[in-house]
């Protein structure tokens, strides 16, 4: 793990609203080609955090570069290499999900088939249908398949699987591990640990603002032992979402 | 859908600004048709009242015309006027009751053949009118000119220009040629201001135009892209109004391909100058539930007061500048001159001056409301 590329920096960021400091001096890097957690309570700033990296906010100051350029001078080259998915984003209304791609494809200048895009988040069958008429897991896969138009370098997921029953968060996981293996950084910020730990390569702790903790979900683990940290409950073999799993099946359920 | 694999982002200088305006405008024009009000105002409210307004009377309206007792019935004048179809005479009504019906309206006028004892000519037609009904009886007295005209011209050879000026005021008693002008204007500000007002704001509260911005879109290219799809849309419905009203109620057309490329560049100004409306109403309103009333106080007025269903000189004085301060009113009259009377884009100069001048005003009211988050 040491001795990677950062593809992200973010330097001292630092962003007001008004009198409300909702980032307070925010440094980390983010390295090609993995899966990187940004978690913490709600309000914590990370949504802030995410949508200053896009070049959709403003900063206040400090200094953000995404693949060597600048958020402030470079905005529209960093658009063209990045995928964003926003917490509750809605579509143009009453287009189909294939219309929505050419779209898509129209704004970020590229020739793709929808029906590849659709393919790769395994939404070919509902080709025709419009975006409100998918269950919630089908909307963020189709999300993140507008991510991924343009073969961006980076891709954003704010809370990707907030809201989705366990098959789905599932089925969002390992899509998001096989955009990872194939060569593209994944920012994720989520408020399930137990998805942090499986999914992320690296987790940084926001809190306030600031962040308190970065590190693989294993070191903090680790640090937290040997602190001599102890769960008050006996930690068994399984938990009750394998249970729900075991019962209920791994399949997706539409 | 060619078949194109590579999908690699376009170095900087490379994106394709026009590109992107085009996606944008393909999706909301597909959009648009699949938008049950856009459909319903833009085309089926007009066409509805178009149909109606068609159908009564067969093309043209009925004027209801009392025959004062004692006058002369067996003569050329009461012939005449009973071959034109257009007025329902009665013959034997009492002096008590016309006069009360005319108070109320429900006559017309009330016409009173004298023969000349002197010779000519031959009668007088003494005509009263009544002020309950006005532009029933203007429409009667044109019909009279009208019919005087032809009576008196029998067997005389008539000058060229006399019988044009005639033709065309006989023009105005057919009700299409004076509905569809206007029901064009009502189809293209209830798609400008209500269509537009709603396209923004949803895209702005579904953060559909945030993750445009998440693109590298222009603004602009937003904006366009909406009113290219907006305009192209308004104008197929205009177009689509025009033909329907030409050829099955005999909307007059009277330089015919070139009076409806007239009106097409007419009504692209209407639909731009109504659009800056809709900017204002989509950056006003707070939710989606106060675009309605926000919308109906800037259409509502000019559906009523600029000459959609009536001529806005039946309107009492008052109310008349009032109509005259409307843009509808100017692309009506617009359109009705270009239309019926056969004037060029420079006749109705000073109508599109006024719109300009509306469209200016209210696109520096737009660009001040505008809210893109």
């Amino acid at each position: 793990m040491t001795d990677r590329k950062a593809i992200i920096s973010v330097n001292n960021l630092v962003k007001h609203y008004g009198e409300f400091k909702a980032v307070q001096g925010l440094s980390f890097e983010v390295y090609e080609n993995e899966i990187f957690g940004l978690l913490g309570p709600n309000g914590a700033g990370k949504t802030t955090t995410l949508e200053i990296i896009e070049t959709l906010r403003d900063k206040t100051s400090g200094e953000v570069l995404v693949d060597g350029l600048n958020v402030d001078s470079d905005a529209n080259a960093i658009k063209q290499i990045i995928g964003v998915q926003l917490q509750a984003a809605g579509y143009y209304p009453n287009l189909n999900l294939v219309e929505l791609l050419e779209l898509f494809a129209g704004l970020y200048g590229v020739n793709v088939t929808p029906m590849e895009m659709l393919a790769k988040v395994n939404l070919q069958d509902k080709a025709k249908a419009k975006y409100k008429e998918l269950s919630g897991g089908q909307k963020q896969r189709f999300s993140i398949a507008t991510t991924l138009i343009n073969s961006p370098k980076i891709v954003f997921l704010d809370e990707p699987t907030t809201g989705l029953d366990p098959q789905a968060r599932r089925n969002l996981w390992d899509l998001i591990s096989e955009i990872r293996n194939n060569g593209t950084t994944v920012v994720i910020t989520t408020h399930y640990m137990d998805e942090a730990e499986q999914l992320c390569d690296r987790v940084a702790f926001v809190e306030a603002g600031k962040i308190i903790a970065l590190d693989t979900p294993d070191q903090l683990i680790d640090n937290l032992i040997a602190s001599g940290f102890e769960r008050n409950k006996e930690v068994k073999a399984a938990n009750l979402e394998d249970v729900f799993i075991n019962l209920t099946g791994k399949e997706w359920r539409e | 859908m060619e078949d194109r694999k590579s999908n690699s982002p376009l170095g900087a200088g490379g994106y394709n600004h026009t590109k992107a305006t085009l996606a944008l405008a393909k999706a909301s024009f597909r959009s648009i048709t699949r938008s049950p009000s856009a459909v319903i105002f833009t085309l089926a409210f007009p066409l509805i009242f178009i149909v109606v307004f068609g159908f009564i009377g067969g093309g043209g309206m009925k004027l209801d015309v009392a025959i004062a007792p004692g006058s002369d019935l067996q003569n050329p004048v009461i012939a005449a006027l009973e071959k034109t179809g257009i007025l329902r005479l009665t013959k034997n009504d009492t002096q008590e009751n016309i006069e009360k019906s005319l108070e109320k309206g429900a006559y017309d006028a009330v016409i009173n053949i004298e023969k000349n004892p002197n010779g000519l000519p031959a009668y007088f037609t003494n005509v009263k009118y009544t002020s309950a009904s006005l532009t029933n009886g203007n429409v009667l007295k044109s019909v009279l000119n009208d019919l005087a005209h032809q009576l008196n011209t029998v067997n005389q050879k008539p000058t060229v220009t006399e019988i044009r000026a005639t033709t065309i005021t006989g023009r105005l008693h057919r009700t299409i040629d004076f509905i569809l002008p206007g029901q064009l204007g009502f189809s293209l500000l209830s798609t400008g201001v209500f269509g537009t007002a709603f396209i923004f704001f949803a895209l702005r509260q579904n953060l559909v135009i945030k993750r445009f911005f998440a693109t590298p879109v222009r603004r602009s290219s937003i904006v366009l892209g909406e009113a290219i799809a907006r305009i192209g849309f308004a104008l197929l419905g205009a177009l689509f109004i025009i033909i329907i009203g030409h050829f099955a109620f005999n909307f007059t057309l009277i330089n015919g391909f070139v009076t409806v490329l007239n009106m097409i560049v007419l009504a692209t100004l209407g639909i731009i100058v109504f659009m800056g409306f809709g900017f204002v109403v989509s950056g006003l309103a707070k939710s989606e539930s106060t675009i309605p009333p926000i919308s109906n106080i800037i259409t509502l007025p000019q559906f009523l007061l600029s000459g959609t269903f009536f001529s806005i000189n039946a309107f009492p004085a008052w109310l008349q500048p009032i109509s005259r301060a409307l843009p509808l009113t100017y692309l009506n009259d617009a359109m009705r001159k270009v239309a019926f009377e056969g004037a060029n884009l420079w006749d109705v100069k000073q109508q599109i001056l006024i719109m300009v001048v509306w469209g200016i005003g209210i696109y520096a009211v737009a660009v001040k409301t505008f809210k893109w988050e």
